[in-house]
């Protein structure tokens, strides 16, 4: 879908990107992560021509990006970035026509597109439309900018560190709307965050960078797994690699469907991880299992963390 | 608050306009009050022009100097903001500030012999005068947008035309009304001394009072000229109520 190729950018001291190649997959998401300086906004924002690069190529469906006028392109492509952005002087509802006027929709075409996505995101049309961002909370603000990032059905969506101001819980409930509508949608997304739990829940395929250049790429579990050198071990983070890889993993892959057990059960949709914790905080050694719509679905056995059974 | 300071808005325009038709409406039937205050003067009341030529007249040469004042002023200051023009930023603001430091009278005095006497040197002088308050609120206004919106705006695919229009300008009109509103009330107190070179306006009683020693001439052009101040600055304050809707605390 991009298919970026030898690109580098050099600000005044440092290259930015540095001989820079990497395909991004149509209909998957990809996290572009490391540290701060390690170019991986830079890349981003590339690829909607907000930074021009010193030399290589994008291009976006199999077409050079610089063919088209940088506005032309970028309504194309939805943005959404970690401030949010919503434009304070417009409400709800202008904010998330925004692109969808720049293209001269009409107007009960609009007004439908704004319906559908406030009830995307859960926020109830008729309350939301005619507010102001400063009338919402944070967490309703970055839902109405994911919204208006998606409202021209844009072929990719890029994200810059999207619920990087949230709180936990905020950005915990927002990163599984993202997963879900992901899902639905089959979009593109490009997702850069410094946030590593962020990368392994939410990228199908992640992109770890570090001074301008690509350390490592691949499935969430290679990070993990099989780390390419000691940076890597270092930013997954060595001691907790273990619990990262069971957060990767859900409970029913592992549930015994005979199995027994007692005491409050959890749902077969949470991760290994969750459910590492209740064996530990409960001194238990199985945990009852229910699937997503609350029926009896067996039991996790604490043995079972380890073992490969069905995955 | 937005319905509270709209409400409060509209009476202080309506009270201030009131006062001000009221004050012109009863000045020429004033001779009494005058000549009870200032006993020892023949003519206690301005009769050489009337008060409502004066005022029409005064906001003739306000209107005119201050459109001016805001074209160029927020022409400029819009302009220097732009990325191509930033270089020359520095030297506007320095041209701008002396020309603000000089003061009024100095200008006219330098003026007048040069584009002989009349509204003209008064113009120039006002609008020069006025310059600064425009120009600053323009460059503060745009300035106080904060980066990322610009950003956002040029990344959802507004042209730079379409961010400044949509966006921007929006966003700094309050404080580049602010700037205008500022602007225009000190413009309408100068305009008092443009009579000095022969303009027309309510600094005529005001001058001709002050070398005649008749301070009732002066308190009558005083008065005006104090009461059209107010009425301008609480039309602003009206207007900014309109301009700001997402600042309104609900």
């Amino acid at each position: 879908m991009i298919d970026i190729s030898n690109v580098s950018k050099r600000f005044q001291h440092s290259n930015a990107v540095d001989g820079l190649s990497l395909q991004i997959t149509a209909g998957e998401l990809t996290v572009l992560i490391g540290t701060s300086g390690s170019g991986k906004s830079t890349t981003l924002k590339m690829i909607n021509r907000l930074i021009e690069p010193d030399s290589g190529s994008i291009r976006l469906a199999g077409e050079d990006i610089r063919q088209q006028t940088p506005e032309v392109l970028r309504r194309r492509i939805g943005y959404a970035i970690q401030s949010v952005g919503l434009f304070p002087h417009w409400t709800v509802e202008q904010n998330i026509a925004a692109v969808p006027t720049l293209l001269k929709w009409p107007a009960a075409r609009i007004r439908n597109r704004v319906t559908e996505l406030l009830e995307l995101l859960h926020l109830p049309a008729e309350t939301f439309r005619q507010r102001y961002p400063h009338q919402l909370s944070g967490g309703q603000q970055q839902r109405v900018g994911v919204a208006r990032a998606l409202a021209a059905d844009p072929e990719v969506l890029l994200m810059d560190e999207p619920f990087g101001a949230l709180d936990p819980v905020t950005r915990g409930s927002l990163q599984q709307e993202l997963a879900r509508i992901q899902k639905l949608s089959g979009k593109t997304i490009v997702l850069v965050t410094h946030d590593i739990d962020e990368a392994l829940q939410l990228g199908q395929h992640i992109v770890l960078m570090d001074k301008g250049r690509i350390v490592q790429q691949g499935k969430p579990e290679s990070f993990l797994l099989q780390p390419a050198n000691d940076f890597v071990r270092d930013f997954v983070g060595q001691s907790d690699a273990g619990v990262r890889l069971l957060g990767l993993t859900t409970v029913a892959s592992r549930v015994q469907p005979t199995a027994r057990a007692e005491g409050e059960p959890i749902r077969s949709d949470c991760t290994l991880r969750e459910a590492l914790s209740q064996f530990v905080s409960r001194q238990v050694d199985r945990l009852p299992v229910v699937n997503e719509q609350g029926q009896h679905a067996g039991a996790l056995l604490f043995c079972d963390l380890l073992g490969g059974k069905a995955s | 608050m937005r319905p509270l300071r709209a409400l409060l808005a509209r009476r202080a325009l309506l009270l201030a306009s009131g006062l001000l038709l009221a004050a012109l409406l009863l000045l020429p039937h004033a001779t009494p009050l005058f000549a009870w205050l200032f006993p020892e003067l023949d003519r206690p009341l301005y009769v050489q022009e009337s008060f409502g030529t004066l005022v029409l007249a005064h906001l003739g040469i306000v209107l005119a100097s201050s459109s001016i004042a805001v074209l160029l002023g927020a022409g400029a200051g819009l302009l220097v903001s732009r990325t191509a023009w930033r270089d020359l930023r520095p030297l506007f603001e320095t041209v701008i500030a002396i020309s603000q430091s000089l003061p009024p009278v100095a200008v006219l005095a330098v003026a007048a012999p040069l584009i002989g006497f009349g509204e003209w040197p008064a113009l120039i002088a006002l609008v020069l005068y006025g310059l600064l308050p425009v120009a600053h609120g323009t460059l503060s206004g745009l300035d106080a947008i904060p980066a990322h919106l610009r950003e956002v705006a040029l990344g959802m695919g507004m042209t730079p035309a379409q961010t400044l229009r949509q966006v921007e300008l929006p966003l700094a009109a309050p404080v580049i009304l602010a700037g205008i509103r500022t602007s225009v009330v000190i413009n309408i107190g100068t305009a008092a001394i443009a009579s000095t070179v022969g303009a027309k306006t309510l600094g005529l009683p005001i001058i001709v009072g002050l070398s005649g020693f008749n301070t009732a001439y002066v308190i009558q052009g005083a008065l005006l000229v104090a009461l059209l101040a107010v009425v301008a600055d609480q039309l602003f304050e009206w207007l900014a109520t309109w301009l700001a809707p997402h600042t309104a605390v609900e």
